[in-house]
């Protein structure tokens, strides 16, 4: 294959390297003020911490909710909330982009010569969310042993995947939010109650949802994909038969989908932008 | 004492008309509120019906209007605080307020009831119709319940603002109030009822809220307007917030009589 003359060709380690130097940069710069990114860590510790409080106080008064024991909730909450903060740690401040745009800043990243969403994505990764992180990995562990999962290559492959995939469908949640915000200027509000509204269902048993509900948060916002789907059958739970067991295995098409919407949303929002005016 | 009256009708209209200038911001609030709305209610539904029958006082009903009241409320009561006045301690243009003639927790109080007016008319209206045309709610069971409800929710946004007006005013001390506003949160989120009813966790959380404000920013108007308390239960509610209105107001008056001796401007 023929290279254009003078144009050198660059490996994909050499591509990535921009990146990872403002990553590297990033994360020195919030391990720098010590005391301040401890609080941090608490702070997100806690807020994991009183997200669990609603399960336990649901199942202080009954037994089984939503079809589910108080282990395979658990279980439920957990995995959601790991996808989640996952997602939130790597693309989470796709939310500050309202600032961003109103501060005319978002002019800098259409001049560099990297796609813009590449810059955005790697131009933040918040190691505060580890507080979070830990709480939901503490509580997988907890919820699984409760449940007494009977463990099988088929099932690990399944948990490993749904990380994956879920921690995929919330980013893509969060860069359709993004893109979202160049139309919207200044009604961030629309879009919360898609991320976070979108990790709160993804926390329940389904069943709790009236249908039309319930279809929503499977097949429009597929975030039923990221918990409660596996979770059936990770631990062998006959379900209620809304949706057949097998498609817990199909939530990387979910995120697949999710991702081509994001990528849509996402290149109509920045092809949309004219300038902060200036 | 007119004078005082007057200013202060006017720093509530000013922040009656500021809100009113983010039309979509409204728009924004009111869909994310339903769309908790939605699930907060399912969970509660389902719960009660697990449960098989009231669940600590609430039957469907009453806990599906106990939700969508307090999604509803969201944007009247400031429950999540405000960083305004510790930002300005920052800045040192807290200076400026100390040296105004008015009160300045008179100032921003003023200025969250007109921010709350907004909130009820362009948000929690709206919401609460959005909640009752998706779910069967209770209504408060007369107009004496109904009246002392509004009372409540006033009471309500009160304690919210003084409660964090203190908050913010521990910068002049602290500086970075960034870890004690989110424990504020996070912890205010569990006390107030806004996850679950109260009385729905043990016994003991019920107890360590009750010697806080919290419970007073939003358990007690929703329990009055859900209906699950009524007479002189519901008054005993308001006479507690009355009671916090009156501790959080002396707790603030001295932290600001304490803090003008601490301010510190920079520069200039």
């Amino acid at each position: 294959m023929a290279e254009p003359a003078g144009r050198p060709t660059l490996s994909v380690g050499e591509r990535l390297r921009p990146y990872r130097v403002i990553l590297g940069a990033r994360m020195r710069a919030q391990r720098q003020y010590r005391a301040s990114f401890v609080t941090d860590i608490v702070g997100t510790l806690l807020v994991g911490v009183t997200e669990f409080a609603e399960v336990w106080g649901v199942f202080h008064n009954v037994p089984v909710f939503g079809g589910l024991t108080y282990g395979q909730a658990i279980v439920v909450f957990a995995l959601s909330n790991l996808c989640f903060s996952l997602a939130d740690m790597l693309v989470g401040h796709l939310d500050t982009l309202p600032q961003v745009i109103r501060a005319g800043q978002v002019d800098a990243y259409y001049v560099r010569p990297l796609p813009v969403l590449a810059q955005f994505m790697t131009s933040d990764i918040s190691l505060r969310r580890i507080g979070r992180l830990a709480v939901a990995l503490v509580l997988l562990v907890v919820g699984l042993a409760m449940a007494q999962v009977a463990w099988s290559p088929a099932k690990g492959a399944l948990l490993v995947l749904s990380t994956v995939s879920g921690t995929v469908i919330f980013s893509a949640l969060f860069t359709v939010a993004g893109g979202a915000q160049f139309f919207l200027i200044n009604g961030p509000e629309f879009t919360n109650g898609f991320t976070y509204g979108g990790s709160y269902s993804a926390q329940q048993p389904q069943p709790i949802f009236p249908d039309p509900v319930r279809i929503f948060w499977t097949f429009v916002i597929p975030t039923a994909f990221v918990a409660y789907l596996p979770t059936i059958v990770l631990l062998d739970l006959p379900g209620d038969g809304f949706v057949p067991r097998w498609l817990a295995w199909a939530s990387p098409a979910a995120a697949l989908a999710s991702c081509a919407l994001a990528g849509l949303v996402w290149r109509f929002g920045t092809r949309h932008y004219q300038g902060g005016g200036g | 004492m007119t004078r005082v009256l007057r200013t202060t009708a006017l720093l509530v209209r000013s922040g009656f008309r500021q809100q009113t200038t983010y039309r979509l911001a409204l728009l924004a609030g009111i869909s994310t509120n339903s769309v908790f709305g939605i699930i907060r209610a399912a969970i509660a539904l389902a719960t009660v019906a697990s449960a098989g029958a009231a669940v600590g006082g609430y039957d469907a009903r009453t806990a599906a209007a106990f939700v969508w009241w307090g999604q509803a409320l969201l944007g009247t009561i400031n429950l999540w605080g405000f960083s305004l006045v510790a930002d300005r301690v920052r800045s040192g243009d807290i200076a400026v307020d100390f040296l105004r003639p008015v009160n300045p927790m008179l100032v921003y109080l003023a200025g969250d009831v007109g921010r709350a007016g907004v909130g009820l008319v362009a948000r929690a209206i709206p919401t609460l119709a959005i909640g009752a045309l998706l779910f069967d709610l209770a209504w408060p069971p007369g107009m004496p319940s109904a009246a002392l409800g509004l009372l409540s929710i006033l009471l309500a946004v009160v304690v919210a603002f003084l409660g964090a007006f203190s908050l913010n005013l521990s910068a002049l001390w602290f500086t970075e109030i960034r870890g004690l506003r989110l424990a504020w949160m996070v912890v205010g989120g569990v006390l107030c009822g806004l996850y679950l009813p109260l009385p729905w966790f043990p016994g003991w959380v019920q107890s360590v809220a009750s010697c806080t404000p919290f419970p007073s920013m939003l358990q007690h108007p929703l329990d009055i307007l859900s209906g699950r308390i009524a007479g002189a239960d519901a008054v005993s509610a308001v006479v507690s917030q009355l009671f916090w209105v009156l501790v959080l107001t002396v707790v603030g008056q001295w932290v600001l009589a304490r803090g003008r001796r601490r301010v510190e401007v920079q520069g200039g």
